[in-house]
C-alpha cells in the first residue's frame, strides 16, 4: 500500500518507511516466545520450550528438511500441507459457492430468511469435531466425510454474510432499478453483486480462517493418508510432543497466509469496484 | 412586451388535455391507530412542457405528492392521471433525480448513464447508446470527467451525472427531490442555469421540489405551495411569468419579483408557519 518509486528502491528509505509495520512484530513474537521458553526452564508448564523443536532430533529432521518424501505417510510437512489444502480448497469452493447461492436467495425472500434463519443460526454453533461422526454415517466414506467437515465449517459466514449484504442494498439503488424498469437479470449482475460485493468478500475471509480450522477435525477420519491434521492426530497417539507444536505451528503460519490472501483480495475488489 | 409574452404562454395548451392529472387525490399510512392522512383532495393539472416547483415545510408531503407522479406511492383516494390513464408503478417516461443522487459508485460517471439507457432502450445499436451517453455528458459540462467513478467527484458533479442519467432515457416528465440542496451556492445557480438551458431544449415537463423560493422563481411556470401536514393540500399555486429565457439580473429588477416573493414569504410564514418548528 505505501507507495514506493518501482525504479529504485532505496533501502535506507525503505526501511524508515516500513521500520514500524516490521519491528513491533519482532518484538511481540520474540517475547511470546521468551516466555513460552523461561515458563517451561523455570517449570511452570510441563510443555517443553520452543527451543526443544531444534534439540529433539525428530523435529529438527521435520524442521530441516520439508518437502522429503520417503512414500506412505513418510513426508516432509510441506506436503502434508498441500495434501491438506487441496482438501480445504475442494470444501470451501462448495461452501462459497453454495453460501452465495443460498444467502442471495435468504437474502432477497424475507419468507425464506424467517424459515430458514434459526436453522442457519442452530447449525452454525455446532463444532467442526461434532460433524465428525455424523458426516462418517452420511458419507460412509473418508475422502467426502472430510470435505463435509470443511464445508459445513465455513459456509455459515458466507451465507450470513452474502444475505446481509443482500439486504443491505440502499433503497435508492432498488428504486433505480424500479424506475428504469430494470430486468431481474441486469439488476442481478448491474446492481445487486456489486453492491453485495463486499460483504460477501468479508465472510469469504472470515470463512477461509474456519475451512482451516476445521482440518484438524477434518483429518481424524482420514487414517492412512498424508494431511498436517492427521499428522498432528498421529503425534498425539504416539505422544509426540514436540510434533504436535510442530504441527500446530505449521497450521498457525498456513492460515496467517490465507487470511493475509484473502485480505489482499479484498482490497483489491474493494478499491475495483 | 407583455403581449409578446403572454401569447406564447399556455394558451394553446389550456385546450389541449393535460399531460398530469390530479383527482381530489389523498394519501394515508396505515398506522396501528389507524390510517394517517399526509395528503388530502389535491387538485392540479399540469401541461406537457410545464415547468413546476413544490414548495412547502418539511414533512408536508410533499416527496410524497412527486412519489405519487413516479409511482413510488399510491393514493388511497382519488386519482393521478398521466396521459390520461392512472399511474400503476413506476416508469422510465416519469424520470426521478433522487435526493441523494442515486448513483451506482463502483461505475464510472459515464456507466451510470450508460446504464439507464441500456436498460431503457437495450434494443438501440451500441454506437448510438455510446453518442447518447457522450451527448447528454457534455449538455451537463462532464465530458472531461466521463471516466471517472462516482467516488473520486464532488457533489455538484455526482448532481450533473444524475440530471444526465435521467435526461438521457428522454423522460416525458422528470422529477427532482430538492436537486441542489445539498450544494455549494455557486455550483447551485451554475446548476439552476444550466437545468433552465436543458429543459428549454428538451421540452419535458418538470415536477421540482424546491425550500428555495429564489430558486422557484428562477426556475419554474407556476409555484404549488402546500399547506402543513397531516392532510396537506395545495394552498395556492403562483403563476411566475417572467418572459423566458430568464436571467437572474431582469427578474430581479422586475416589480413582480418582491410581489411573488413576498406573497410566497407570506404563506409560508404567516398563514402557513410551520408551528412545531422550535
Amino acid at each position: 500500500m505505501t507507495p514506493v518509486p518501482s525504479s529504485k528502491i532505496n533501502p535506507a528509505n525503505w526501511w524508515k518507511q516500513n521500520r514500524k509495520a516490521i519491528l513491533p512484530p519482532i518484538f511481540g513474537i520474540g517475547g511470546f516466545l521468551l516466555f513460552w521458553q523461561l515458563s517451561s526452564s523455570l517449570g511452570l508448564t510441563k510443555l517443553e520450550g520452543p527451543l526443544s523443536l531444534w534439540t529433539d532430533e525428530r523435529t529438527r529432521e521435520l524442521l530441516l528438511y520439508p518437502f522429503f518424501d520417503n512414500g506412505g505417510l513418510d513426508k516432509g510437512l510441506f506436503l502434508h500441507t498441500m495434501s491438506s489444502l487441496s482438501r480445504v480448497a475442494i470444501g470451501y469452493s462448495l461452501a462459497a459457492v453454495i453460501g452465495i447461492g443460498i444467502g442471495i436467495a435468504v437474502g432477497l425472500n424475507k419468507g425464506l430468511n424467517r424459515a430458514f434463519d434459526p436453522l442457519f443460526q442452530f447449525l452454525r454453533m455446532v463444532a467442526p469435531l461434532a460433524w465428525v461422526p455424523i458426516a462418517l454415517v452420511m458419507f460412509q466414506q473418508n475422502q467426502p466425510a472430510a470435505i463435509f467437515v470443511i464445508f459445513i465449517t465455513s459456509i455459515w459466514p458466507i451465507l450470513i454474510n452474502t444475505a446481509e449484504g443482500v439486504r443491505q442494498i440502499p433503497q435508492d439503488y432498488r428504486n433505480v432499478a424500479l424506475v428504469l424498469q430494470m430486468s431481474n437479470r441486469r439488476f442481478f449482475t448491474k446492481i445487486l453483486i456489486p453492491s453485495t460485493l463486499p460483504y460477501i468478500f468479508t465472510g469469504l475471509r472470515i470463512s477461509i480462517g474456519l475451512a482451516w480450522l476445521a482440518i484438524i477435525a477434518a483429518e481424524i477420519v482420514m487414517p492412512g493418508t498424508p494431511g498436517i491434521g492427521y499428522f498432528i492426530w498421529d503425534a498425539n497417539q504416539n505422544g509426540y510432543v514436540s510434533e504436535i507444536v510442530l504441527g500446530v505451528i505449521w497450521i498457525g503460519a498456513i492460515g496467517l497466509i490465507l487470511d493475509r490472501l484473502m485480505a489482499w483480495l479484498q482490497t483489491r475488489i474493494a478499491s475495483g469496484r | 412586451m407583455t403581449a409578446t409574452l403572454s401569447a406564447d404562454q399556455p394558451s394553446s395548451a389550456a385546450l389541449a388535455p393535460p399531460l398530469l392529472r390530479f383527482e381530489a387525490m389523498g394519501l394515508a399510512y396505515p398506522t396501528p391507530q389507524g390510517p394517517y392522512p399526509v395528503l388530502e383532495g389535491v387538485n392540479l393539472e399540469v401541461q406537457a412542457g410545464e415547468f413546476i416547483c413544490v414548495i412547502g415545510h418539511s414533512g408536508c408531503g410533499k416527496s410524497t405528492l412527486l412519489n405519487t407522479v413516479s409511482g413510488f406511492a399510491k393514493p388511497s383516494s382519488g386519482r393521478v392521471l398521466f396521459n390520461g390513464a392512472p399511474i400503476q408503478r413506476p416508469g422510465p417516461d416519469r424520470m426521478v433525480v433522487f435526493q441523494g443522487y442515486a448513483l451506482l459508485p463502483w461505475l464510472t460517471a459515464y456507466d451510470n448513464v450508460y446504464l439507464g439507457i441500456d436498460a431503457v432502450k437495450p434494443e438501440l445499436p451500441e454506437r448510438q447508446k455510446r453518442e447518447i451517453v457522450m451527448e447528454h455528458l457534455e449538455l451537463v459540462g462532464l465530458t472531461a470527467a466521463a471516466e471517472k467513478t462516482i467516488t473520486q467527484i464532488s457533489g455538484g458533479m455526482k448532481q450533473r451525472v444524475a440530471i444526465a442519467r435521467a435526461l438521457a432515457i428522454r423522460p416525458e416528465v422528470l422529477i427532482l427531490d430538492e436537486p441542489f440542496g445539498a450544494l455549494d451556492a455557486i455550483t447551485k445557480e451554475e446548476l439552476q442555469e444550466e437545468l433552465l438551458k436543458i429543459w428549454n431544449t428538451q421540452k419535458c415537463t418538470v415536477l421540482m421540489i424546491t425550500h428555495d423560493i429564489d430558486e422557484a422563481l428562477f426556475l419554474a411556470d407556476r409555484l404549488v405551495m402546500m399547506t402543513n401536514g397531516p392532510a396537506a393540500g395545495i394552498g395556492e399555486v403562483l403563476t411566475i411569468d417572467f418572459p423566458r429565457p430568464r436571467s437572474r439580473e431582469d427578474i430581479m429588477e422586475d416589480p413582480r419579483y418582491y410581489e411573488l416573493r413576498n406573497q410566497a414569504l407570506d404563506f409560508l410564514y404567516n398563514r402557513f408557519a410551520h408551528d412545531d418548528d422550535a
